[in-house]
């Protein structure tokens, strides 16, 4: 099931257009990547599912019903663009973003307690903001995204601006949170960061959703069919070359002592990996075997790079 | 509806919690004070300079024409002095030559300086020559008792103006009312521009600070920026709370203190009142200025109540109207440099406001006075001058439903230029793109 719909979008501003018939179906309980170069469009369709801006057709649906304004309660939002309020106390700030939120100043109470506790920083309740060190401020906007405990988080460009400490505490934090329940949307241009945690994406580019799917399936569609062999010669010969014919194709090759590695292309796709390895066998002592996947940065280049059709 | 509750109680609370509040409401009445008391100052200051002037009159007629004063002394030249001899020695700051009978010979007095002398020093050379010359002639005629004469001639007379009302006629001094009007015009002026640049401060540093996308993604843009106009202004309205309050007291201090009394409108109890104060300070009880008596009668012909009223209703409208404008322009720009290209032309507008308020205090139903006091974007200046000299009710509910009709319209407006400028970083945007945000969707 669903958790989040966005279906039909269309955003038009008045030079271009933002989104472009956009659909995103994000399932419960789930780590969606939001991929995408810059201007895309991502982060249109995000302020669109939290309601600060309009889209001009399509519907948003959460949780099986079309979203309402007061939806984004439900929602922790940490933008690409944030900040603090610099003149604030820690605590007084996290009350007041706890209470737009819409949680009482009891429950917004005992959450600022709990989530200060947590990252071990509850001395910093009566600091001011401009005291803190970038980093402890990073460790703020993040309670300030999750202290109304949202189901639905949306994380835009996560990683950019915190230090590697405090994004691998958050990263650790947003996996937490889905083992709680929360449903997860990831904007982000690192790829890296997306084949570790994201459990499916969608890529926008120029206003519109280019590739869609888990991981795992985009990954297998978008293979080349390359396979990295290490292999040593037959006993019979001394010197051990593949050579490229009607099976496979030889694209490179590195000879180390007696120790080879090669990386072979099937020439025809629909020869299965066994036929690949009995054509290898032939020719040479097999010791590794095994296909190369593309990384989700090299499917990005190659998607987002290809020109789009008209039209 | 509770989040705009709550936007303005967080604004509200960080703002008159802060010292700077504190000190700037109770500084600013002395800061006013002082700001009065500067003519006082230079004319303090300036008095210390003395002049030197010299004389050669060669007629020998007009030696007590000249007395020393404040400003200059004035010495004779008793031996005949050559133009050259004058030239040469720089040290008197002027010199005055009379050569002829001025009687007979008007053009017969020069004055020769190395420096430019001023207009006033002219026009008292000037004055003091020609009432000698006065006297002079009218001694010349040799009436019998003269001086007698010259002194029945110096009337005095004090007018006091009573204007018809409705409550019964009131004594009112145009100057007193002028004082009125200016100072509620002043104030209005001030409020609406330190306000109002708050306000867009406060917008921009959401914006350059980032936050604003954290705070819309829980709160309406709209309801944002109503919280903060709302919350600024209230804090204005603390402002002028505490002022009134003081004010109040210490004008009760003082009618206390003086024995006289105010806040009566009604005449008779006035003229009563002044009666028997006039009675007791002829009994020589209480020696009582008539002037301040004068003054005390004026004041309680003045409205304070329908004045105070109309401050607080017009501040309020014309305080949205600016604000809005100044939210709308802090966030459409980045920071405080591309802002003054949308100041500009806000400041020229409050600035002909203010000019037309203080015109009209010299004609107050005047057709400049009567549109600029119905025009919203005026009207909060300067129908706060007209008012003490007395306007229609139905000019000031007109003026009024104009002014808050404009008043929402403009936070409409401003609201729609708002919600995009927010989000929109980077480029500072033309006045043709500000149209346009106004006409996109939601």
């Amino acid at each position: 099931m669903y958790y989040l719909e966005a279906r039909n979008i269309v955003k038009q501003y008045a030079s271009h257009k933002a989104l472009d018939n956009v659909t995103v179906q994000v399932p419960h309980n789930h780590i969606y990547g939001l991929l995408g170069p810059n201007g895309a469009g991502k982060t249109t369709l995000i302020r669109i599912i939290n309601h600060i801006t309009g889209p001009d057709s399509g519907e948003v649906y959460i949780d099986g019903r079309l979203s309402i304004p007061s939806d984004v309660e439900k929602i922790g939002y940490l933008p690409e663009e944030r900040g603090l309020y610099k003149k604030m106390k820690v605590g007084e700030q996290l009350m007041y973003l706890a209470r737009l939120k819409g949680l009482t100043r009891n429950d917004a109470k005992e959450q600022i307690k709990f989530w200060l506790n947590k990252f071990d920083i509850a001395n910093w309740d009566k600091k001011k903001v401009e005291e803190l060190s970038k980093g402890m401020q990073q460790k703020i906007q993040f309670i300030a995204t999750v202290i109304h405990r949202p189901q639905l988080l949306i994380f835009d460009e996560p990683f950019s601006g915190f230090d590697p400490v405090n994004a691998n505490l958050l990263k650790n934090e947003i996996l937490e949170l889905r083992r709680q329940g929360a449903t997860i949307i990831f904007s982000t241009h690192n790829m890296a960061s997306v084949e570790e945690i994201c459990d499916e994406i969608t890529l926008i580019n120029r206003s519109r959703a280019v590739l869609q799917g888990e991981i795992n399936e985009i990954r297998q569609a978008h293979k080349k069919h390359l396979f990295k062999v290490a292999y040593t010669s037959n006993a019979s010969t001394t010197e051990c070359t593949l050579h490229s014919n009607d099976i496979y194709h030889v694209m490179e090759q590195r000879q180390a002592g007696c120790y080879n590695t090669a990386i072979v292309r099937k020439s025809n796709a629909t020869t299965s990996n066994n036929e690949l390895i009995q054509a290898l066998m032939r020719e040479c002592q097999l010791a590794t075997f095994e296909e190369i996947l593309p990384s989700m940065n090299e499917i990005f280049i190659d998607t987002v790079g290809a020109p789009v059709e008209t039209e | 509806m509770s989040k705009i509750s709550l936007i303005i109680e967080n604004e509200y609370m960080t703002r008159v919690r802060k010292k700077s509040f504190l000190v700037m409401t109770l500084l600013t009445p002395v800061l006013m004070a002082l700001l009065c008391c500067i003519p006082l100052f230079i004319e303090l200051f300036s008095g210390s300079d003395m002049r030197n002037v010299t004389i050669a009159d060669q007629t020998g007629l007009y030696r007590e024409v000249f007395v020393d004063n404040d400003e200059y002394t004035y010495t004779y030249l008793d031996t005949e002095t050559s133009s050259e001899q004058m030239r040469s020695d720089e040290s008197p700051y002027a010199y005055i030559v009379i050569t002829d009978n001025l009687l007979n010979n008007p053009n017969a007095m020069t004055i020769y300086s190395h420096k430019q002398t001023t207009a006033g020093f002219e026009s008292e050379v000037e004055r003091s020559m020609e009432n000698f010359l006065h006297e002079a002639k009218l001694a010349s005629y040799d009436i019998p008792g003269l001086q007698q004469i010259i002194d029945e001639c110096n009337v005095e007379i004090n007018v006091s103006s009573i204007r018809f009302d409705e409550e019964g006629d009131t004594q009112t001094s145009a100057g007193l009312a002028t004082a009125i009007g200016m100072i509620s015009t002043f104030i209005i002026y001030i409020f609406l521009f330190s306000y109002g640049g708050m306000v867009m401060n406060s917008v921009m540093q959401e914006k350059t600070n980032r936050i604003v996308e954290v705070m819309v993604s829980s709160v309406k843009p709209f309801d944002l920026m109503m919280g903060k106009i709302i919350s600024v202004g209230l804090v204005g309205l603390t402002q002028i709370g505490i002022w009134i309050i003081l004010l109040v007291g210490l004008a009760l201090g003082a009618s206390v203190a003086l024995g006289i009394p105010l806040f009566i409108n009604n005449q008779a109890e006035i003229l009563t009142q002044v009666q028997s104060m006039s009675n007791t300070a002829m009994a020589g009880s209480a020696a009582i200025d008539p002037d301040m008596l004068d003054i005390a009668q004026t004041l309680s012909g003045i409205n304070f109540t329908q004045i105070v009223v109309c401050l607080i209703l017009y501040f309020i409208g014309g305080y949205v109207i600016y604000a809005s404008i100044f939210a709308a322009v802090g966030s459409a720009v980045d920071n405080e440099t591309d802002s003054s290209q949308f100041m500009l032309p806000i400041t020229l507008i409050i600035l002909f406001a203010f000019y037309v308020g203080i015109f009209s205090a010299e004609d107050p139903e005047g057709s400049m006075a009567w549109w600029c006091s119905m025009i919203p974007f005026t009207s909060p200046i300067v129908m706060m001058v007209r008012i003490p000299f007395g306007v229609a009710t139905w000019e000031l509910a007109l003026s009024l439903v104009i002014l808050y009709a404009s008043a929402i319209g403009m936070t409409w407006i401003a609201s729609r230029i708002y919600r995009v400028g927010i989000l929109l970083y980077g480029k500072k945007p033309s006045y043709k793109e500000l149209f346009k945000w106004i006409k996109y969707k939601a």
